[in-house]
């Protein structure tokens, strides 16, 4: 089994953004930037199934800037086999990526992709369903485990009232939810290995896909910061509060 | 202008959270709702659908494709209603997130996730960076679909409407992947995103042993009980209990977290509570940040005083 995982370069998950003062955007010079974590857990997915003998390859792919290379670097060094990175001046938007991510899956024939749930930086949680409405695949989101059975795969996912398990016939598409692993950190020698993995590059302009935005960003704010309250002395002044300030309970 | 709302009625009944997509559609002029579901639950779904006031018509689809909330068969659906509309909306939850993407790719419209606010029929307000960003978009495709953050949204009535219901016939068998099983967590509690008052419980817990002393708090406070990301990977609650960026979003009028530091994915699920308190024992945890009412110490001993206190 081939197994594509599209990875993202985002804003790390410890950094505190903030609007540019113009509003337009969020300030990211100098801002740590790392692979999105629900990628790192669809990358760590992928291997464990190389490592159970179910997949046979990995391949990985990122639609962005230049830098992006480092991110797919990391994934190489997790023990990815390979790498696509398909240049852009910005990273497009969902129904972009997945037009472009068609592409590559009509060209590489993957049995499986998993993709992360929600990239953190604009949380969409949007690109694995549009692929595989794209492609006319099964989907199973929110991914907690994935298991390969005869005919395809069992995939339990997180829902709203708990959790439940779909089977899905090959080729289909799985997005990644928190709980279903945790993946490696790349050993420093692999990080030298990987170095040496093939990494192709292609321009997004030469695939043909039309990466105009839909939505475009009328203005950015940040939200009213919530002031911090005072710290009571016991339990009794809470009650209080509660009952005669706050009137809450 | 027309906007289609998804309901999600699989057990036979409208949940708050579906109600609260109506009421953020209701400036988008007349609205038709789609209730799907199995052959054993449909008629009482939409029944239900139909007393809610302001619905022009109830629209449903039934069957075993229906049955379990599957995306394919739902985008495959709305897809086919999607001429009838000008937008198409379902609350963000696990079925809405699902299902509308799909069909928006399908329709080639780029899918508005997490609305907020609406402004007019073509700019909506969602966040970005797990709330920390509000960015207000226009959205250029000619038909717009938008999964709503139902915190944002309170919910309309359920009763006094008498809506006419119509059956449409689904397109051909749409189904590709197959429900197996589910588990689902039993409570006799509120819902997170219906419940008035919330308390929640982080890593402080110690263990699923621990967090039950949350239980007699949440009793008498009538309270849904919700957890932090950690407290649910270290197997102390169910993955369903999770607020946060990546769970649940909610805004009670009071919600009590103990035991949890207030790292920022936990707060973009809460900070719009209306009353926050913070139980605990550092009194440097960033949670004090935007916490209304603190106590400092250890919550094995404050939580229980707050019980016995609460008489
Ligand atoms: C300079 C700039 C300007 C922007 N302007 C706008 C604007 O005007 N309007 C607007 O709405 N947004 C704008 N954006 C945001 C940009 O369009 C987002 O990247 C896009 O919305 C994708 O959302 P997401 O990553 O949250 O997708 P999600 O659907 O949350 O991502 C889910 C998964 O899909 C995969 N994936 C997603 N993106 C990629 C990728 N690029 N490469 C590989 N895999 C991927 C990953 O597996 C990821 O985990 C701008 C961004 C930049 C940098
Ligand atoms: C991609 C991503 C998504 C995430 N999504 C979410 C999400 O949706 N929701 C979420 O919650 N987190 C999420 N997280 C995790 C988040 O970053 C934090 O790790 C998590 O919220 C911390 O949980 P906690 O507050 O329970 O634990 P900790 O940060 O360890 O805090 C425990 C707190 O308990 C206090 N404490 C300990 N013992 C006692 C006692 N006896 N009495 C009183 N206080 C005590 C400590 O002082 C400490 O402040 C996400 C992380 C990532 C990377």
């Amino acid at each position: 089994m081939k197994i594509l995982v599209p990875i993202k370069r985002v804003v790390d998950y410890n950094v505190k953004v903030r609007v540019r003062r113009d509003g337009g955007g969020v300030e990211t010079a100098g801002v740590k930037m790392s692979m999105n974590p629900f990628d790192e857990i669809a990358v760590e997915e992928a291997l464990r199934l190389r490592e159970k003998g179910v997949a046979s390859e990995i391949l990985t792919v990122s639609i962005g800037v230049p830098q992006a290379a480092d991110t797919l670097r990391t994934a190489l060094a997790m023990g990815a086999d390979r790498a696509i990175l398909v240049q852009s001046e910005e990273s497009p938007e969902p129904l972009a990526v997945a037009k472009i991510l068609k592409i590559l899956v009509d060209r590489e024939k993957p049995d499986l992709v998993i993709l992360g749930k929600q990239a953190i930086d604009d949380d969409m949680n949007a690109t694995g369903q549009m692929l595989a409405g794209l492609l006319d695949w099964p989907q199973a989101t929110f991914a907690s485990r994935v298991e390969k059975t005869a005919d395809g795969l069992a995939v339990t996912r997180e829902i709203d009232g708990g959790s439940e398990t779909l089977s899905l016939a090959l080729p289909a598409i799985v997005t990644a939810d928190l709980r279903l692993n945790e993946p490696r950190y790349a050993a420093l020698p692999n990080i030298m290995k990987a170095r040496k993995k093939p990494l192709e590059t292609i321009a997004a302009a030469d695939l043909g896909v039309d990466l105009t935005r839909r939505l475009t960003i009328l203005s950015m704010a940040e939200p009213p910061a919530r002031k911090a309250g005072i710290k009571l002395g016991s339990v009794a002044e809470l009650v209080e509060k509660l009952r005669n300030e706050a009137k809450v309970i | 202008m027309t906007a289609l709302v998804l309901l999600d009625a699989e057990d036979g009944t409208i949940p708050q959270t579906s109600r609260s997509a109506i009421a953020a559609a209701t400036s988008l002029g007349d609205i038709d709702v789609l209730v799907t579901g199995g052959a054993d639950t449909i008629a009482a779904a939409a029944a239900s659908a139909a007393k809610i006031p302001g619905i022009r018509k109830v629209r449903t689809a039934s069957g075993e494709a229906f049955a379990h909330g599957l995306a394919e068969p739902l985008a495959a659906l709305l897809v086919a209603l999607a001429p009838d509309y000008d937008h198409i909306v379902a609350a963000a939850t696990a079925i809405g997130k699902s299902a509308l993407p799909r069909a928006a790719a399908l329709l080639d419209v780029q899918v508005i996730p997490d609305v907020m606010d609406i402004k007019d029929s073509e700019t909506f307000v969602r966040p970005i960076f797990a709330g920390n960003v509000l960015v207000t978009l226009h959205s250029s495709d000619a038909k717009k679909l938008l999964t709503i953050r139902t915190a944002s949204f309170d919910p309309v009535a359920a009763e006094g409407g008498t809506a006419p219901i119509e059956a449409v016939t689904p397109p051909d068998d749409q189904q590709k992947s197959r429900f197996v099983s589910a588990e689902h967590s039993s409570t006799e509690r509120p819902q997170l995103e219906a419940a008035r008052v919330i308390v929640s419980g982080g890593r402080g817990l110690q263990s699923a042993e621990g967090f039950k002393i949350l239980e007699p708090l949440a009793d008498r406070l009538g309270a849904a009980i919700g957890a932090s990301r950690v407290a649910v990977d270290s197997g102390f609650v169910p993955n369903d209990y999770q607020v946060g960026q990546t769970g649940k979003i909610v805004a009670p009028d009071l919600y009590i977290a103990c035991g949890i530091s207030g790292a920022i994915q936990h707060l973009a699920g809460m900070k719009d509570s209306k009353v926050i308190v913070a139980i605990n024992k550092d009194e440097e945890a960033p949670i004090f940040q935007v916490a209304d009412y603190g106590l400092v110490g250890d919550l094995f001993q404050i939580v229980p005083a707050l019980t016995a206190a609460l008489g």
